[in-house]
């Protein structure tokens, strides 16, 4: 498959991400676009490492996986941030017992 | 042990003095600060007088002596040194032998201070003598103007003493501007000297063999302006037109500081300069001119002062400008024997007769106008007697001091050009004239005060008289070191010792050589007229009563001074305090306020608006964040 297909669907998955992350205001949404936006990246990452495999990666084989080492750095910091991130949604509801995140704009002005 | 190697304990002496009575001065009792304050200018005094005669037996070409290096920048380098020379080592035998008699005299005169401010005052004395020490040891020029800035700051300081009176902080400051104003010009003179010959050591300048001077060509544009610019300088300190007004305004300072700083040393600096420098001016005739010019009005100018002055210390202090005015008229036709001579001598006679002053003003309880005074001198034998004396020596009648020194001036300017010869006899004419009217009005006559003070007159203590007597007895004989040609051949002592000093300015100036015979007239001439105006003086005020008439016409001209302080007052001070205002009201607070308002105007309506942004929600900060990311990528992609 060409490449372009993938970086349709990356962009594709990144702009919905963006969107989502902009318009809505559950903030769970909220977070799941952003964990949308990583994954395209991810899938990107994956991709064009798939596509220099014949070529960059023919002459320094040492250098042919990075892309997709990568990938699981970004998994690992992405799960971490996951964790965090819901536990601050969890206080948020117990505090505020909305998760409703322009509820939240006491820092305004 | 050669005594030149202890030279720098001459001025270091005074500055330990100072430090000490400065900094202990809560602590140390009156009698203690006086044996500190006299004792160490006695200890320079006794070191100046081996020097001095180390320096007459041998003969010696200058030393000197560096110690470190003061400035080394570029081309140009200024070592810390001294230089001792016969022109050095006599004034150090001046300027430390005035300042302990001085300073003995002080120790009674202003025993009625409370100790801390007794100790105030001696430190600010051992600090003056320092710094006049240092600047007549300077083996340079940038180290004589630090002594030069350092007499002018305890001049300020002395006037001031009295800090607590508006009029003499106002006469203190006034001396301290003028003295800026000649002080620009000097160091703008050894900044020019710097940049056209690279150094500023006399040595390098004068040396006979190897000096730069030597190589310039005579009346060279530098070398006019150079003398120019230190001559303003010693305007300044010297009190000359245009810059005189300072000096009798500083007799707001105690008497014995008028008499050792206004009289008999500081004002003698700029003399010093011009001495030191002698070969530049020998060789830029046009400043001489100059000198000989500014000197003779100053002489002419301040003498017609002083004939109507009622203050008896400002009858003294022009009379001083009017002295000094001689010695500069005495430098400007290349008599520079003749000028460091009158420094000599006038140091001694005008230290007298200032310090006779402080008697009577001390015995009058602290009265200054002559018109109350009279018939003194029944109750004050000792200063009637010294101070006669001073008079005699200071209108310059045979033998006294002032006769000498005045006399080879006279001869000097007679020489160069006889119209010079006129108009400064007509001056030494009214210095005879004013001096015996100031003498008969304080001493003769019925006293003219009240029965209070007439009660209180009295002999000042030994510490003043001893004081006046060896002063008196200077004054009487310190003429005798330069008997002219014409009366003893070979008794002109100081010129002889003076002459490796002045031998090159010597062989260059074209002497017009006056004979025995006319030097004798003139000087027979001279001292007639001299004697019948001083008698006819003292006995027009010897029976002076107090007149109520106002003065009127020429009179009250010169009882105002000329109108010299208004005159500087319209068109100098007024317009600067105008322009101020000026300055004050439009640019500052229009201009300079508005702009500096305006800014913070600005920042803040500008934050007010900006702060709107903040609106607490996160998208929308996300939003600018992304709106912000493309506006990136787009400037990305063109800027290529």
């Amino acid at each position: 498959m060409e490449i372009k297909w993938y970086i349709f669907l990356s962009v594709a998955l990144f702009c919905i991400g963006i969107i989502g992350a902009l318009t809505r205001r559950n903030a769970i949404i909220v977070f799941m676009c952003i964990e949308l936006m990583l994954n395209s990246v991810n899938l990107l990452l994956v991709a064009f490492s798939k596509m220099h495999m014949h070529g960059m990666g023919a002459v320094f084989p040492q250098y042919a996986t990075d892309a997709q080492l990568f990938v699981f750095f970004i998994m690992v910091v992405a799960a971490a941030e996951v964790s965090v991130g819901l536990a601050i949604i969890v206080m948020m509801y117990r505090n505020t017992h909305s998760i409703d995140i322009n509820f939240l704009n006491r820092l305004k002005n | 042990m050669n005594s030149i190697q202890l030279i720098y304990l001459i001025p270091l002496l005074p500055f330990v003095g100072f430090l000490i009575n400065g900094l202990a001065r809560n602590a140390l009792s009156k009698s203690l600060v006086s044996i500190i304050g006299s004792g160490v200018i006695f200890l320079s005094f006794l070191l100046s007088v081996v020097v001095f005669l180390n320096v007459r037996d041998e003969g010696f070409i200058p030393q000197v002596i560096s110690y470190f290096e003061f400035i080394n920048a570029g081309k140009i380098k200024v070592d810390f040194a001294f230089q001792i020379d016969q022109l050095s080592s006599l004034f150090l035998l001046i300027i430390t032998g005035v300042s302990f008699l001085i300073h003995v005299y002080s120790t009674s005169y202003m025993k009625e201070e409370t100790a801390p401010h007794f100790a105030r005052y001696f430190s600010y004395l051992n600090l003056f003598v320092f710094s006049m020490l240092l600047l007549v040891l300077g083996a340079n020029y940038v180290i004589m103007f630090l002594g030069w800035e350092g007499v002018g700051l305890c001049s300020y300081l002395l006037i001031g003493y009295w800090f607590k009176n508006t009029s003499y902080n106002n006469a203190a400051k006034k001396a301290f501007i003028m003295n800026r104003i000649g002080d620009l010009g000097f160091l703008l003179g050894i900044f020019w000297m710097i940049n056209a010959f690279g150094t500023v050591s006399f040595t390098d300048l004068f040396n006979p063999q190897t000096g730069i001077i030597n190589s310039i060509s005579s009346n060279s544009s530098t070398l006019v302006g150079i003398t120019l610019l230190l001559f303003a300088g010693a305007i300044g300190k010297s009190a000359q037109i245009p810059l005189y007004t300072w000096l009798p305004d500083a007799m707001a300072g105690p008497t014995p500081v008028s008499a050792l700083i206004h009289a008999a040393t500081m004002v003698t600096a700029g003399i010093y300069m011009i001495a030191r420098s002698n070969l530049m001016y020998t060789l830029a005739p046009t400043t001489m001119m100059v000198v000989a010019i500014v000197g003779l009005s100053t002489a002419i100018l301040a003498a017609t002062i002083a004939l109507k002055q009622n203050d008896i210390k400002k009858v003294l202090a022009y009379s001083t400008v009017s002295q000094l005015g001689y010695m500069f008229l005495g430098l400007g036709v290349g008599a520079y024997t003749g000028a460091v001579f009158h420094v000599m001598t006038h140091a001694f006679f005008k230290a007298l007769l200032f310090l006779g002053a402080g008697s009577v003003i001390h015995a009058m309880g602290g009265e200054l106008d002559i018109r109350k005074m009279g018939g003194l001198s029944k109750h004050m034998r000792i200063t009637y007697i010294t101070f006669f004396i001073g008079c005699i020596a200071i209108a310059g009648i045979p033998p006294f001091s002032g006769f000498f020194s005045k006399d080879e001036i006279l001869a000097g300017a007679f020489a160069k050009n006889p119209v010079l010869y006129v108009i400064g006899l007509g001056g030494a004419l009214l210095t005879a004239f004013y001096m015996f009217r100031l003498l008969a009005m304080t001493f003769m006559g019925k006293f003219r005060g009240t029965e209070e003070q007439l009660h209180h007159v009295h002999e000042s203590p030994s510490a003043i008289t001893i004081t006046l007597i060896i002063l008196a007895f200077l004054s009487i004989v310190g003429g005798l070191v330069g008997i002219p040609e014409y009366l003893m051949s070979g008794g002109h002592r100081l010129a002889e010792f003076l002459n490796p000093i002045f031998a090159q300015s010597n062989n260059i100036l074209i002497k017009n050589e006056i004979p025995h015979q006319t030097e004798i007239l003139l000087t027979v001439v001279s001292t007639i007229l001299i004697i019948l105006i001083s008698g006819w003086a003292w006995k027009k005020y010897k029976n002076y009563q107090t007149e109520t008439a106002e003065e009127t016409g020429f009179a009250k001209v010169l009882q105002n001074k000329w109108y010299v302080d208004e005159l500087y007052d319209a068109i100098i001070v007024r317009p600067l305090k105008s322009l101020s205002v000026f300055l004050n009201n439009v640019i500052e607070r229009s201009g300079i306020d508005g702009l500096v308002n305006g800014v913070g105007r600005g920042i803040n309506y500008g934050s007010r608006q900006i702060r709107l942004l903040q609106s607490g929600q996160v998208g929308a900060y996300i939003l600018m964040m992304v709106i912000g990311t493309i506006v990136l990528f787009i400037i990305q992609m063109f800027a290529k």
